[in-house]
């Protein structure tokens, strides 16, 4: 037999509040597997109807972007005005586009 | 060589807490995987497990009347707020653990006595009045705290503390109604709850911690803003807006030095009693022993099941790949 792990692996929780919107991260939790995450996150997360739908994902699962790599990453898309409708002319009297 | 390296590394570290300090300033928040100064890490894991042994042990004073409430409408109104007490204790070691505090060691820390928890907590809770004067003036007290840190500076627990300020707002309503209608009820209830106010109400001005004067970290926590107001502005804002609530009620509350004060726009209040208050913050209070005793039994009885459920997860793990 494997050798039990000291605790329980953490969990993120992300909350859908309600049909429509996507779910959203809320917090994280610890439990022994994704069933008893998604049911002591529906004790802790949504205990004044905060939600209709549940997900978890087990946190060393999750991959993110480095925070110090910050503005190489996303500084690419700041001077790319012409991405936004704003930088488009229109004649006056065409009305909303 | 070798110095001129160590003195490079230490201007860049220099330059880093120089732009760190430039976010704070600017009201950026700091999240998980940003740089930050080793003892703003610290202070911060620091201050929020001791806020989330706080929700814990705090805990177990109410719990000592669930099966002893009134009536089924107080029976519910305790219970779910002692549940949300538990949910605000692991919002709480969440936000520690994303600063890479261990979980076990920081629960462990608290049952070695090496952690600290709200001195409040170390009192006992024995009328029913109590469970009145603590969701008032204990909550009503944490929610002062609680409302500023919602702008602190770290990002998981300013968060935490929005979710947390939501749920607290009906912990003090029903501790209110609870003290109101014994207040309003026979002379037996309401010398039941002056009692319960006479011995609540200065462990209560406690709970914001020693005077400005003697907490020599709160300048740098106020730089950081991990701390928004000193202790003492927030224990002035506390006794501010409970007095007039002691007066509805029909209380007095026990400080004949307490007088509004028209130049300062605020009360003036009596003498707190700090040897008291580094008494039961050693270890010394009515219930301290007790306290930790139930939380260490808690973990230690419960082990089993952990374990148990952990074999479970494997063992169902291992099935599904088998099939
Ligand atoms: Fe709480
Ligand atoms: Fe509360």
């Amino acid at each position: 037999m494997s050798e039990i792990k000291k605790e329980w692996p953490l969990w993120e929780v992300f909350i859908r509040s309600k049909q429509g919107l996507s779910h959203k991260h809320v917090g994280s939790l610890r439990a022994a597997d994704a069933k008893m995450a998604i049911e002591n996150a529906r004790d802790v997360y949504t205990r004044r109807s905060e939600g209709i739908s549940i997900w978890v994902v087990e946190s060393v699962n999750v991959h993110a972007s480095n925070p110090t790599e910050q503005g190489p990453m996303f500084e690419p898309s700041d001077d790319k005005v012409y991405r936004h409708p704003t930088f488009y002319e229109v004649p006056e009297g065409v009305g909303h586009m | 060589m070798f110095n001129f390296v160590a003195m490079q590394v230490e201007n860049d570290v220099k330059q880093m807490e120089e732009q760190f300090q430039a976010k704070i300033d600017a009201d950026i928040r700091i999240e998980p995987r940003d740089w930050m100064p080793e003892k703003y890490r610290k202070t911060l894991i620091r201050q929020m497990s001791q806020h989330a042994h706080s929700e814990v042990v705090g805990m177990l004073p109410e719990a000592n009347w669930i099966t002893r409430a009134p009536s089924l409408r107080r029976k519910v109104a305790l219970l779910a707020k002692v549940q949300d007490e538990a949910g605000h204790g692991l919002y709480l070691y969440s936000a520690c653990e994303t600063l890479g505090a261990d979980r076990e060691e920081t629960i462990d820390d608290l049952h070695s006595g090496k952690a600290k928890y709200s001195s409040i907590f170390n009192y006992p809770t024995i009328t029913w009045a109590d469970i009145g004067a603590i969701g008032w003036l204990v909550d009503g007290a944490a929610i002062v705290n609680q409302v500023a840190l919602q702008k602190t500076s770290y990002g998981p627990y300013a968060r935490a503390m929005v979710k947390i300020c939501k749920e607290e707002s009906f912990h003090q309503r029903q501790g209110y109604e609870i003290i109101t209608v014994l207040a309003n009820g026979t002379p037996a209830q309401k010398a039941m709850a002056q009692d319960a106010l006479n011995r609540w109400w200065w462990p209560s001005l406690m709970m914001f911690g020693p005077t400005d004067a003697d907490s020599p970290n709160t300048q740098q926590s106020m730089a950081w803003r991990i701390k928004r107001h000193t202790n003492d502005e927030l224990r002035q804002m506390f006794i501010d807006a409970t007095v007039k609530q002691a007066e509805v009620a029909g209380l007095t509350i026990p400080d004949k030095d307490l007088k509004w004060n028209e130049e300062r726009g605020h009360y003036d209040f009596g003498e707190i009693d700090w040897e008291e208050f580094y008494n039961v913050i050693k270890g010394n209070g009515p219930c301290n022993k007790q306290r930790i005793e139930a939380r260490r039994k808690a973990k230690e009885e419960g082990m089993w099941v952990r374990e148990a459920a952990m074999a479970y997860a494997e063992k169902q793990k291992s099935k599904v790949k088998a099939a």
